[in-house]
């Protein structure tokens, strides 16, 4: 069966990259589709999951949605691809809709599993925020899957690679991309596998050191509950939840945060979740792998050197 | 300027999500529903806010059964000046795409908007799709729109920053959180929305290219291990040996 899976590699290859190529590799022979300027070398290293051919177009290096989409329909047309594979990222979400609907071909978007081993082709995907899981049958030929970050687990599978380039010329999208300000290098929440947030417990932005210091020592990304991004105390982009942004990191530490339903619905995903609250009676302790009762004033520091502790025992 | 804004209804936000027949069903029982806040607070929103300063109208168009007319009624007294809804179960993203660009399609919007995702599908799948149908740009999970003459500058979160963009119309949105602030529907609105034209039209012949076999709870936690604020050492050991997490 031929899986076409698309990818956006800027200097390294992502972590998302390395899933869904492990994904596709568990369906069939992949091929790849990509866009911009990654060097060869970057791209033959797709290569060591399974990747066996590379097609990348270099005439853009933003992923317009309609050029994008277009590329990857011709892909799917000249391979008769009957898999397309995404990440369920920025990306995935403009551009997965718009190749299904193309296609008519069945949409999974956020699948956070393989295929069932059943007759009709059924993966399971979060609905509800998070407070539960569907599973969902795709009735078309094609199907086009996206794939939910940290819901794989990436495996090496060298195989012999070969790239060309996709020469045809596909024209400009409408959306023109005027400014890019960057949010510094830290890795964005939907992808991080260690989070460290923090809520209305703080008592103030001005306390957000002890949080970062923590988030600092474990290499972990921050986030923060939702009224602490209404007040304006944390960019709205660090905002976790039913309405924010729906993490499943390794690891989530959550200190001063109640544990409203809502918070919950979007990071109970989490493998570990870690809760440092002065309320002993606070709802989040019953969605805890480890709880600590205690102010975060006190705690996050002492988590903070326990950890530095443990990095010098490392080396 | 012609805006066209989906909305869908969903279950409250604190509401328990239970499932019956054999788990393949929601259970709907004792569930509020409400607007999909996506579509509210942000889409709807910041539709009206632009009507209100340079004139135009704001339609909302809902898939769904009759069951959805209590939310839609909500969507008016907010503001919207008109409703459509297609008379069918949506459960499908695709045939849903495909009755709202039939309709859609002959009425030259400038604007089509949804929500970034509905709470309870979590699909974020119509924006894209009726882009596609359309043949329209999608501005995917804008956070802040501002239309200036022929053009409009858009700002959406991308991997590793802020993209701002400009388009032209007329193209498709979906509205994350920050394009807006909620608005509570005052007694006025309330009352405007009994009136307002809601009109009712049947959908177009086609298939659905997606089904839900059955729903699932997710496994609960199996209980919390206690630590005292001065065993920080002991977190660390056990995030390392027992959950192998650091
Ligand atoms: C439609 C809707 C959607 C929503 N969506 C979201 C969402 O996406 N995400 C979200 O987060 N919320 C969401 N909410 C809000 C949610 O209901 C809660 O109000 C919110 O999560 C509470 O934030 P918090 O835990 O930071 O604050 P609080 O509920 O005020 O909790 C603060 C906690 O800090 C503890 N605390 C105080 N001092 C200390 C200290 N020194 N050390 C340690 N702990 C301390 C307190 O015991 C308390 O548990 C939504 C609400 C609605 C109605």
């Amino acid at each position: 069966m031929s899986v076409l899976v698309f990818v956006e590699i800027k200097n390294k290859l992502s972590k998302a990259a390395k899933e869904a190529i492990t994904y596709g590799k568990n369906l069939g022979e992949v091929n790849v589709v990509t866009y911009g300027n990654a060097s060869n070398e970057v791209l033959s290293q797709m290569g060591d999951y399974g990747a066996k051919n590379i097609f990348v177009y270099r005439k853009i290096n933003e992923p317009n949605d309609q050029v994008v989409s277009k590329l990857i329909l011709k892909a799917v047309e000249k391979l008769n691809s009957e898999f397309i594979l995404l990440s369920q990222d920025q990306t995935g979400k403009s551009i997965g809709p718009r190749v299904a609907a193309k296609l008519e071909a069945g949409h999974i978007s956020g699948a956070i599993s393989l295929p069932e081993a059943s007759d009709d082709f059924t993966v399971k995907t979060n609905v509800y925020s998070g407070k539960a899981i569907a599973y969902v049958c795709v009735h078309s030929d094609k199907k086009v899957i996206s794939i939910l970050p940290n819901s794989i687990q990436p495996e090496e599978n060298k195989v012999d690679v070969s790239i060309s380039e996709f020469e045809e010329d596909l024209g400009n999208g409408r959306i023109k991309t005027v400014d890019l300000k960057p949010l510094g290098d830290g890795i964005p929440l939907p992808e991080a596998e260690l989070v460290v947030s923090a809520g209305r417990g703080l008592k103030g932005p001005e306390n957000w050191g002890i949080v970062e210091d923590l988030a600092k020592s474990l290499g972990a990304t921050t986030a923060c509950s939702r009224p602490v991004a209404d007040i304006g105390w944390r960019p709205h982009h660090e905002h976790v939840g039913q309405t924010g942004v729906a993490i499943r990191p390794n690891l989530y530490i959550a200190a001063g945060i109640s544990g409203a339903i809502q918070h919950l619905a979007g990071v109970n995903g989490s493998k570990v979740i870690v809760v440092i609250n002065t309320d002993p009676e606070a709802p989040f302790f019953k969605a805890a792998d480890y709880g600590v009762v205690g102010d975060a004033f006190e705690v996050l520091p002492k988590l903070t050197a326990a950890i530095n502790n443990f990095k010098a025992s490392q080396r | 300027m012609k805006i066209l804004v989906c909305i869908s209804k969903v279950p409250d936000t604190t509401s328990k999500i239970n499932f019956v027949d054999n788990n393949t069903k929601f259970d709907e029982n004792g569930v509020q529903y409400i607007v999909n806040p996506y579509d509210e607070w942000y889409a709807l929103v910041r539709a009206l806010e632009l009507v209100e300063a340079s004139g135009g109208t704001v339609t909302t168009i809902t898939v769904g059964t009759s069951s959805d007319d209590p939310t839609i009624r909500k969507a008016l007294a907010i503001g919207a000046n008109d409703a459509v809804r297609i008379d069918a179960d949506p459960t499908d993203s695709f045939f849903v795409a495909k009755q709202i660009s039939e309709y859609a399609k002959n009425e030259n919007y400038d604007i089509v908007m949804t929500g970034k995702e509905t709470i309870n599908y979590n699909g974020a799948q119509i924006g894209g799709m009726l882009a596609e149908l359309l043949d329209m740009p999608f501005v995917s999970l804008a956070n802040k729109l501002e239309v200036n003459g022929a053009k409009a500058t858009l700002e959406r979160d991308v991997q590793g920053g802020i993209e701002v963009v400009e388009v032209d119309f007329p193209f498709v949105l979906s509205a994350s959180k920050g394009m807006a602030e909620q608005r509570i529907p005052n007694m006025r609105g309330i009352m405007a929305a009994r009136t307002k034209p809601l009109n009712v039209i049947a959908p177009t012949d086609h298939k659905k290219l997606t089904s839900v076999v059955k729903f699932e709870l997710p496994a609960p936690k199996t209980g919390c291990k206690y630590l005292d604020p001065d065993s920080m050492d002991e977190l660390v050991e056990l995030l390392h040996n027992e959950t192998k997490v650091i």
